[in-house]
């Protein structure tokens, strides 16, 4: 059920301000692509744009065109709602919501979409969302308790446990273990690798060996220079990028001489 | 080793200085003396309310009863016709005033953009600003100057409206405010619509803070005399009927009860025998205990609203 996602001429927008320019990117299905980059560079603002979350910002617009599987997500009369729905996100920070246990949490968008559903059906869908999410385990005999009540990295893993519960075709990730430690990273990053034979996966990370380890495709991007917008410097096979990039831009990054 | 050397020894930290130390003094002494000064008001009203009013509201019949064919110089009767009073315009009030005030609020967090937003908060800083006595002459000149109807419980609802929508348009705002963003995002990337996202996500996440500027509300509006004394006439009947009729409430209680002191005091004091002419000395004058014992009502009151509000908000918290 995993889509393929092409990004064509993307230009965005924060009011008037061009914040990311003429981004032309493939991410292929059941693969990790990650996106790094120096601070400000716009990898979270491509990322954003990729299940129209852009436009919550007040504002902000988008120009181009981002195609799942060849139709236009930016289509005239297509539904943002609907767009989320198939391409499913999870935030920096955990954000579970504070008032709902964790059952609560795990159907919440399922619940809020569609209204009742059966209790059994969602029971099934809870304990296969919190399984595929590595988290069954450690809270299956405190279903009822308050997700906030959860550690960073488990408050985290429910995250993505409620992301993929309504079942999207795609997984954004906007630097899903910078708030937590390294043996929660770890957690996480194992998840991703499951994750990846089921849903397209695109991650936006910090930490370079992060995307190292997790991802198949990596995609650099930077500031075209001082003052003017972000720009996708290049993408290719994670081990290429790594090694033998082709831009020396990206060769100066992941070789530390700048960001 | 002794101390002595302990410190020749040492890495030479400078001593705490002598005048921060002098300073801080003073700046704790200031501080716990404003809070002493701000804290005497306070008990001291409370003192007096409740030393004077206490002997009053400990009998039943005080809770039962009304002043129904009562003067002044009768013992017995209660406070029961102005709690009805009080409770049922403050309920009206409230029933109108709370869903259109969190509905505004609502909008000018969740929605409002452009010069609609700006004017209707402009118009909210204006509201919070209006006096009660300007709020009960505005429903006294549509209502009964214009319409021709006659003074009852509701209109005086409707004026305390006019100060109790500011109040709670002002809190929800602000509790509004304090729902994290990300929650808001997280909801939306679940493919939730906004109004869901606002009715099941964001307003419960508010609604202690919600409940809490309801109650400031009603508190503020419980005591509110000028609109009592404009529109809603004391009786010492009790009148269940908000939309007709004179109707006590606590505060035009204590007015009622206030003008009838003169009677008893000072040495001018006077009282009326059996045919109707004054007698110098004062007669047996129930009307200022009754007086502080209305006063004390009032305020326990509006601690019983404040306590009812409080579990209501424990109770909607998940619990731990």
């Amino acid at each position: 059920m995993a889509k393929r996602i092409d990004a064509k001429d993307l230009d965005i927008y924060y009011g008037k301000f061009l914040a990311v320019s003429e981004v032309n990117v493939t991410i292929e299905p059941r693969s990790v692509t990650a996106f790094i980059g120096p601070s400000g560079c716009g990898k979270s603002t491509v990322l954003r744009t990729l299940n129209r979350m852009h436009e919550v910002v007040a504002g902000a617009s988008v120009r181009g065109e981002v195609l799942l599987d060849g139709e236009d997500i930016y289509g005239a009369g297509i539904d943002p709602v609907d767009v989320r729905r198939t391409i499913g996100m999870v935030f920096q920070r955990p954000n579970p919501f504070p008032t709902m246990s964790i059952y609560d949490n795990v159907v919440a968008g399922l619940r809020l979409q569609s209204g009742r559903i059966r209790r059994s059906e969602l029971d099934g869908i809870v304990e296969k969302s919190l399984r595929g999410a590595n988290l069954w385990n450690e809270v299956k005999d405190r279903l009822d308790k308050p997700g906030a009540g959860l550690s960073g990295g488990q408050q985290q893993r429910l995250c993505i446990a409620r992301a993929i519960a309504v079942q999207p075709q795609v997984l954004l990730m906007d630097e899903p273990c910078s708030a937590l430690d390294p043996i929660s990273t770890l957690a996480i990053e194992d998840l991703i690798q499951e994750l990846k034979t089921t849903y397209t996966i695109v991650i936006v990370t910090h930490n370079m060996q992060q995307a190292a380890r997790v991802s198949d495709r990596t995609a650099f991007f930077n500031l075209a220079g001082v003052g003017k917008p972000g720009q996708l410097v290049e993408i290719d096979e994670t081990q290429k990028i790594f090694s033998n990039p082709s831009q020396k831009r990206t060769e100066d990054y992941i070789s530390g001489r700048f960001g | 080793m002794s101390s002595a050397s302990v410190s020749q020894t040492g890495p030479g930290f400078a001593r705490i200085n002598r005048s921060r130390k002098v300073k801080n003094h003073a700046a704790s002494v200031l501080v716990t003396l404003a809070f002493g000064l701000a804290l005497v008001p306070l008990v001291w009203l409370l003192w007096t309310v409740i030393g004077k009013g206490w002997h009053v509201v400990v009998h039943a019949s005080w809770w039962t009863g009304n002043q129904r064919n009562l003067t002044y110089q009768d013992a017995g009767g209660g406070v029961y016709h102005a709690i009805i009073g009080t409770l049922l315009q403050v309920a009206v009030c409230t029933v109108i005033s709370v869903p259109l005030a969190v509905l505004v609020g609502i909008y000018l967090v969740e929605y409002g953009r452009g010069p609609l937003a700006r004017v209707t908060t402009f118009m909210v800083d204006i509201m919070t600003g209006i006096p009660s006595i300007v709020a009960a002459l505005f429903v006294y000149a549509v209502f009964i100057a214009t319409f021709h109807l006659t003074k009852a419980g509701w209109l005086v609802s409707l004026s305390l409206v006019l100060l109790m929508v500011p109040v709670i348009v002002r809190t929800t705002e602000e509790m509004l405010k304090l729902v994290p963003n990300e929650l808001r995002e997280a909801s939306y990337a679940l493919g939730v619509v906004k109004w869901k996202t606002i009715l099941k996500v964001v307003l419960p996440t508010a609604f202690t803070g919600l409940v809490t500027g309801v109650v400031l509300g009603i508190a503020r509006v419980a005591g509110e005399t000028a609109p009592l004394l404009i529109l809603g006439p004391y009786t010492a009947n009790t009148n269940y009927n908000v939309f007709s009729g004179n109707q006590a409430a606590l505060p035009t209680m204590i007015n009622e009860m206030f003008l009838n002191l003169n009677h008893a005091t000072g040495t001018g004091a006077y009282h009326l025998d059996a045919n109707g002419d004054r007698v110098a000395g004062a007669a047996a004058n129930f009307a200022p205990e009754r007086m502080w014992g209305t006063a004390l009502t009032l305020i326990l009151l509006v601690l019983a609203l404040n306590l009812i509000a409080r579990l209501i908000g424990r109770r909607t918290k998940i619990a731990d």
